[in-house]
């Protein structure tokens, strides 16, 4: 891609361009046949014994993963010289996409994929890889990661599990509880955190076989059924030296960065559930008539695909985006580089931030789909019968795990301002000019050649809102803000709102000139309803933070600002809800 | 024993989408429509991959069209055929330019065996297998199937339903007739045209798709192999199947046979 590299959290200050992102319309024919085969693999192999896994049917799982395996779909980012494809993050999403319509399946495939391979790609030697990576990838193995235990969730870093050298020297033997382990009711490969002599915490690569080694019984679950998910007990587990991986004192980096591209990936992944859930809600609507007519000719309905269409064009584009992003700057990268993972790691920490935020607003455009798409199903969507109810059920642990959304909203404004004060990026700077911009108000002229300049105006009002209540609130509160959760739970959702819709209009102006006019219509109508409707919430959020960091004549002026700052002309709002409403029937997926 | 395939992968609309004829007629709506490889055609692909794959040999995959077409070869290619042929031209066709050209490629190519699906689901004709065959003298069996079951052992490990004789010179071909199957002896080369309970193709893997962008895929200008390209079939108009009238419930037998006589007109 020829776009400018960006700094991660800069799309906060400066403006991007159509030519900085990538869209889904840019993949390659290739991307495009990984894409269909992961949906062949879903439709042919996981969709017809869907209802055998949710009962957890004995080694149905684990077959199906050896299947992905030997499809090659397990191998996508596991390097080329143990025979993996290393294929660019945009094809990982890609395929995380497409395995969302899987629902608990498509949870054992991310942990499998996600955070059960890539601590060894990403820190194992090459005799660990040599070892383990081969039958992962072949899904002869399947994986599991174990950072979680019961007394420590969000406190990651506050698990008991310890880790004593045996008196030989040969062995770690590990003791305690890891809780809610994706995979591990038959998982043979484990990577489990403990502390080394209850200080250094550390990784380790466990065999399901290893002595001392004991799998819990399965949770029974809201949803996910599918998915297996017990807690793994260590009572003196044997693990040899050799499979300690990385250094012994810094597991928390392992920890904490296969989770970046965990939470990226699991934006796509929702994102690929949602489009499952519509397509169900939109047919549904067509075949129900109450009052003699499909309920799909009212409007009660119609807005509710509207807005949901709308929301998923964000979400898509922003996921898009952000891998892209992360390609670009995986590319300046040589293979040569000693210490290549250090260094790939360091490029995808640069995006945390997006990375949190992916999580966090595609995770909940899901949940917003889900809930209209049991709504459009009236009574039936409360039952069995309907896929509707199932949708419902998995969609809610995707707000918890990979980091709850309280976790990863904190993470961003936090990272933002942590960043701000080391001088990495030039917020201070840029708080002032939005401050002084507060106080001048500008009589900016819209191109009329320029199909989104409304947009585009307001979205530049939306960056200083964001800049004038972040500055307020670093001034208020110092150092001492990380403590405030209110006050960066309100920034972060301006933050995540800025992002996504900068990442749907920047998309839907590349895609325009490529596009027949149909298509090119339906996605300028879900750039408007998405606009208005994020605007919305920026304003909601920005007010809010507002009353937490100021009062008297600054919180008016700010509330004056915020009001000015978050304007948005969205003529038209009505027709644009109906065109994406009636694209979305006529199709019965979104239209996108 | 080594054979030498060739097989046929058409681009047509996925079955999927969802078809409608634009207003005047003149054909469908293409925007939204997606498109895939003739699912027939797929079947014809996992076969030659399977006999490829029993007893060695090549498979050649071959289409007609633009650009486009490519995108189908590749994805045979993908599955794990050898190397392509596109020929290239825009515009309509019908059976008979389409067996008139598939024909030059037989007799440049020379193939053991032709493999093609019995028809596409696009306009679902069914003709192109017989009219190759007749073309160029080959035996034919056509509405490949087999015996066992989809859920078959035989078809877990992807064996092959169209048999090779012990000499390599003969194929088996179970065939779907009115009424059940029929086995036909054929010598090679021959043509041979596969049904749905044929086998369960399998899908590109990852690995097969990047080794695929290597494959040779020969670009030959249709027009460039002495054949005439005016199709003989015309297509005038298009148009929807009338919408289906909703049913009535009738209280008694001889309501039944009243309105069947006088409603239906079938009695």
């Amino acid at each position: 891609m020829a776009g400018r590299l960006f700094k991660g959290a800069e799309y906060l200050i400066t403006q991007a361009t159509k030519t900085d992102v990538f869209t889904p319309e840019d993949l390659t024919e290739e991307q495009r046949q990984i894409a269909s085969t992961t949906e062949a693999f879903v439709r042919d192999e996981v969709l017809p014994v869907h209802e055998r896994l949710e009962h957890q049917e004995p080694g149905l799982a684990a077959s199906l993963m050896k299947k992905a395996g030997d499809a090659g779909l397990l191998m996508i980012d596991a390097p080329q010289e143990y025979g993996g494809l290393e294929l660019d993050k945009v094809t990982s999403a890609l395929a995380a996409d497409r395995m969302g319509v899987a629902g608990a399946f498509a949870v054992s495939y991310s942990a499998h994929t996600g955070i059960g391979t890539l601590p060894l790609v990403y820190y194992g030697t090459a005799a660990q890889k040599e070892r383990y990576l081969g039958k992962i990838m072949s899904g002869e193995w399947s994986a599991a990661y174990c950072l979680t235990e019961p007394g420590a969730g969000s406190d990651a870093m506050g698990g008991t599990t310890s880790a004593t050298l045996s008196a030989d020297g040969k062995h770690y033997l590990l003791e305690g509880t890891k809780q809610f382990i994706t995979n591990g009711g038959f998982a043979d490969l484990f990577t489990v955190f403990a502390k080394i002599d209850r200080k250094h915490f550390t990784a380790f690569l466990v065999e399901r076989s290893f002595e001392g080694v004991t799998i819990g019984p399965e949770e029974k679950k809201l949803g996910i059924k599918g998915s297996s998910t017990t807690s793994v007990i260590l009572e003196g587990a044997k693990v040899p030296v050799e499979n300690v991986l990385g250094e012994i004192g810094k597991g928390h980096k392992i920890a904490f960065n296969v989770l970046n591209v965990g939470r990226f990936k699991l934006g796509a992944n929702v994102n690929g559930a949602a489009r499952a859930a519509l397509a169900e809600g939109a047919s549904y609507a067509n075949q129900r008539k109450q009052f003699g007519v499909p309920i799909a000719s009212f409007g009660a309905v119609r807005e509710k695909l509207a807005d949901r269409v709308a929301d998923l064009f964000a979400a898509e584009s922003l996921v898009f985006r952000l891998a892209g992003m992360i390609d670009d700057r995986l590319a300046t990268l040589s293979k040569e580089t000693p210490r290549y993972y250090e260094a790939y790691q360091q490029a995808v920490e640069e995006y945390s931030i997006e990375c949190a935020i992916a999580k966090v607003f595609c995770s909940e455009v899901l949940a917003d789909v889900v809930d209209d798409v049991v709504q459009i199903h009236g009574g039936y969507g409360f039952t069995q019968e309907y896929k509707a109810e199932r949708y419902y059920r998995d969609e809610r642990i995707n707000r918890i795990f990979e980091g709850t959304n309280e976790i990863n909203r904190l993470l961003i404004p936090g990272t933002i301002l942590r960043r701000a004060m080391k001088g990495e990026i030039p917020l201070q700077g840029e708080v002032m000019k939005a401050t002084e911009a507060m106080m001048t108000p500008s009589l900016d002229e819209l191109d009329p050649a320029d199909a989104f300049a409304a947009e585009k105006a307001t979205l530049a009002g939306l960056k200083r809102a964001f800049l004038v209540v972040s500055g307020a609130a670093v001034q208020r509160y110092a150092d001492q803000i990380k403590d405030e959760q209110e006050v960066l739970l309100a920034l972060a959702d301006v933050a995540i709102q800025i992002f996504a819709i900068e990442s749907a209009l920047l998309r839907a102006e590349k895609a325009a000139p490529t596009l027949p006019e149909a298509r090119r219509a339906a996605m300028a109508a879900a750039v408007k309803v998405h606009t208005f409707s994020a605007v919305e919430k920026v304003a909601a959020a920005a007010r809010r933070a507002a009353f937490y960091v100021a009062e008297g004549d600054r919180l008016t002026v700010m509330l004056a600002g915020i009001r000015r700052f978050t304007r948005y002309d969205a003529s038209g709002l009505l027709g644009a809800k109906r065109r994406l409403a009636q694209a979305t029937l006529a199709q019965e997926r979104s239209p996108l | 024993m080594a054979l030498k395939i060739l097989v046929t992968a058409k681009r047509v609309e996925d079955p999927e989408s969802r078809i409608r004829v634009r207003p005047d007629g003149s054909g469908i709506v293409t925007e939204g429509v997606s498109y895939k490889m003739n699912p027939f055609d797929e079947i014809a692909v996992e076969e030659g991959l399977r006999l490829k794959e029993s007893h060695g040999g090549e498979v050649i995959v071959a289409s007609i069209g633009g650009d486009a077409a490519q995108i189908e070869l590749r994805a045979a290619l993908a599955m794990g055929a050898d190397r392509g042929v596109l020929l290239r031209h825009d515009g309509p066709l019908d059976p008979v330019v389409v067996s008139s050209l598939l024909a030059k490629v037989v007799e440049q190519e020379r193939p053991d065996l032709v493999l093609l699906g019995k028809q596409s689901i696009d306009d679902d004709q069914n003709q192109v297998g017989q009219y190759l065959a007749a073309r160029l003298g080959l035996p034919q069996g056509t509405f490949a199937s087999k015996q066992e079951s989809l859920e078959s052992e035989a078809e877990q490990k992807k064996q092959p339903g169209v048999k090779l004789a012990a000499d390599g010179k003969r194929i088996r071909v179970m065939r779907e007739v009115d009424g059940g199957l029929e086995t036909l002896d054929l010598a090679l080369p021959a043509v041979v045209t596969v049904d749905l309970r044929l086998n369960r193709p399998r899908f590109a893997s990852l690995p097969g798709i990047m080794k695929a962008k290597k494959k040779e895929l020969k670009d030959v200008p249709a027009a460039s192999l002495g054949v005439d390209l005016t199709p003989r079939v015309i297509i005038r108009r298009l148009a929807e199947p009338a919408l289906r009238q909703g049913g009535v419930k009738v209280a008694d037998v001889d309501e039944l046979l009243q309105k069947l006589h006088q409603q239906a007109k079938v009695l």
